[in-house]
């Protein structure tokens, strides 16, 4: 009898494990398809698709599709471009967010509900829902540069980074989180003199370290993976082009599908390692916005 | 209860102000100007100045009507019938382009009907925009279900306490962190007519008896097939808002249920799902916000086609605030979409309130 049940728990064990590795092989083969194809000739590329061998890195395997990706677009430029986007864009908005957040949760002022409320209420407003409106607002914006007021923001650093500071989910992520923080050592503080920006920095923001890590991680899967329509209507020219825009290249009559994987796996690769370095903070970051929304 | 400590009007003002105001510059007056912007001749670039034209951009999208045609008869008053034997109706270009018409000049037709010998046709004064309302509505109806429930069931199948169990969870994920805009060329590789993996792979499962279908290159199978795409990459975020909802719920009611003799599925049904309500309702939401912003996969897969059978609302707006520059057109169809995320998020809202 107890043989039997035992047995029944290898099967069932076995069982599971089966579902699991078929669950896992729809969400990897495509992704295994494109990084072994980067490698492969366009012929042996799609010849190979009939057969398992699409997800095997054999036969005629080499880095020329990545050479000839190069030599088709500025690849180098286009990641750097969307490297300091993002860099920039995550880090104004993790200091203007937390400022606004601590602001709302540890002082008191006029306004104040007034203001929390409507930030929160622009959570409901769809970024494509503003897209169009907005290309015409920032073509017509000022800027103080060195040559003096310039008119218009199209083909910029600047059209691709300062609408997209503020959010109000990082906004009410801060809050959710600081709200949580121990009051008394914010007004213990205070009775001993410490100005708010002191508190800010030297008591608050050290002990944030798992809120900082979300709304950077968030912010940087949007301006770097999700940042598609915008650039797309804001900026023309190739000098501020971003990688996802940049995909243009590779759509010519001929489409040479081994450059394309090559171009795919290049500008994918680095958030995949980031992801497997850190995926538990990546994972807790999704998991917040859902427990705390 | 705030004590002189915390009381701070200029501080306060002073910390959270740059940040408010961006939201506002960037945000808020946008969002505000698009209602203006609907109801003006605006463009992106243009030597005239704009003028107010009132609501004449809703009616150019929004104007509908049913035109009921009758058959052609011949001189003995027979009806008349083509080579097919189907009946011959007069075109409907004969009245949306005649004089004696006038409240029906410009529309086309988007379908018809049969109704007894008569035809019914429906007409619209800008069938595209309707095929993209149709096209948007679909998407979220069937990836609501589709992704909201294949999450749920990833998260059920991750949730058990087995040696390895991470490793699964990680790659169920991993689609999530690459950019749609990527997935999307990566799958209009698989879905292709030819050389597709996915032609492949069922003919495989098959043994050849399956034929090669052109999944993005047929209207009746595009949309269904970025419907499943889209579905398939954003799953695993939803099987971690599911996974966070489940470990929120009390170990001490499985026990109390396994005590009880319950089974499988009335544990499912009287502990897990009522614990869920929340994430449910969160899930619900975020998916169709999500399902009626689709522009990123159109945009690379299909442009709309073939036969406008995958344009959508984003798609259009897009198209015509950016493309054609018209701002004015544009923004009428980002304020109609708005109005329709908001009714939605709110029947949802209290549809999901009712059931406690």
């Amino acid at each position: 009898m107890a043989l039997v049940s035992a047995e029944n728990r290898g099967l069932r064990l076995a069982a599971r494990y089966a579902t699991l590795t078929l669950v896992a092989l729809v969400f990897m083969f495509p992704l295994v398809f494109m990084v072994v194809s980067s490698f492969k000739p366009d012929q042996q590329l799609l010849s190979d698709t009939s057969s398992l061998r699409a997800f095997l890195p054999v036969g005629d395997i080499s880095l020329d599709n990545y050479y000839a990706a190069f030599r088709r677009a500025p690849i180098g430029l286009f990641m750097l471009n969307s490297v300091f986007v993002t860099v920039t864009t995550v880090l104004l908005s993790i200091l203007l967010c937390s400022l606004a957040a601590f602001s709302f949760v540890f002082l008191e002022w006029t306004g104040r509900n007034v203001l929390l409320t409507i930030i929160l209420a622009t959570l409901i407003i769809p970024f494509e829902t503003i897209a169009v409106p907005l290309l015409l607002f920032v073509s017509k914006l000022p800027w103080l540069g060195m040559e003096g007021i310039a008119w218009g923001w199209l083909n910029t650093y600047r059209v691709q980074i300062i609408p997209w500071i503020v959010d109000a989910l990082t906004v009410f992520l801060f809050v959710q989180f600081f709200k949580d923080l121990p009051r008394e050592l914010i007004e213990a503080a205070r009775v001993e003199g410490a100005s708010w920006f002191m508190i800010y920095r030297k008591i608050v923001m050290p002990l944030s370290g798992p809120v900082l890590a979300t709304a950077a991680i968030l912010k940087s899967l949007k301006m770097y993976n999700e940042q598609y329509l915008w650039p797309l209507i804001v900026v023309q020219d190739e000098a501020h082009r971003p990688v996802m825009v940049g995909l243009g290249y590779f759509f010519q009559l001929q489409i040479a599908w081994g450059e394309v994987m090559a171009y795919l796996t290049l500008i994918s690769v680095p958030v995949i390692g980031f992801y497997l370095l850190m995926q538990r903070a990546f994972i807790s970051s999704i998991a917040s916005t859902g427990v705390k929304g | 209860m705030a004590g002189k400590l915390t009381r701070s009007n200029r501080a306060g003002w002073l910390f959270a102000l740059p940040g408010f105001s961006l939201l506002f510059l960037f945000i808020i007056i946008p969002f505000f100007f698009a209602f203006w912007l609907s109801l003006t001749n605006q463009r992106l670039v243009s030597p005239n100045p704009t003028e107010f034209v009132g609501l004449k951009n809703y009616s150019e999208l929004l104007r509908l009507s049913v035109l009921t045609l009758e058959p052609e008869r011949d001189d003995a008053g027979q009806i008349v019938r083509d080579a097919n034997g189907e009946i011959r109706y007069p075109r409907v270009r004969t009245i949306t382009r005649s004089g004696d018409f006038p409240e029906y000049r410009g529309m086309r037709e988007w379908f018809r009907w049969q109704s007894g010998e008569n035809a019914k046709v429906v007409v619209a004064s800008n069938v595209v925009f309707m095929k993209a309302l149709t096209n948007t509505l679909t998407f979220a109806l069937f990836i609501v279900p589709l992704q909201g429930g294949g999450a749920l069931l990833l998260a059920l199948l991750i949730n058990q306490k087995l040696r390895g169990i991470n490793a699964f969870r990680t790659i169920y994920f991993m689609p999530v962190v690459i950019s749609i805009v990527v997935i999307s060329l990566l799958w209009r590789f698989i879905y292709d007519g030819e050389d597709g993996l996915l032609n492949n792979i069922l003919a495989w499962l098959t043994f050849g008896f399956f034929e090669p279908v052109d999944w993005l290159g047929k209207s009746d199978t595009a949309l269904g097939s970025i419907i499943a795409m889209s579905a398939w990459q954003a799953v695993g975020f939803h099987m971690v808002i599911w996974l966070a909802g489940l470990q929120t719920i009390s170990p001490t009611l499985y026990e109390a249920a396994a005590i009880e003799g319950a089974s499988k599925w009335q544990t499912f049904r009287y502990v897990t799902w009522p614990g869920l309500r929340n994430t449910a309702i969160l899930v619900l939401i975020v998916i169709t916000m999500q399902a009626f912003a689709i522009f990123a996969q159109i945009d690379v897969m299909t442009n709309g086609g073939p036969l406008d059978s995958t344009q959508t609302l984003v798609f259009q707006a897009v198209e015509r605030g950016y493309g054609r520059q018209d701002i004015s057109g544009g923004s009428t169809i980002s304020v109609i979409l708005f109005v329709m995320v908001l009714m939605i998020s709110a029947v949802q809202g209290i549809l999901t309130r009712e059931r406690t």
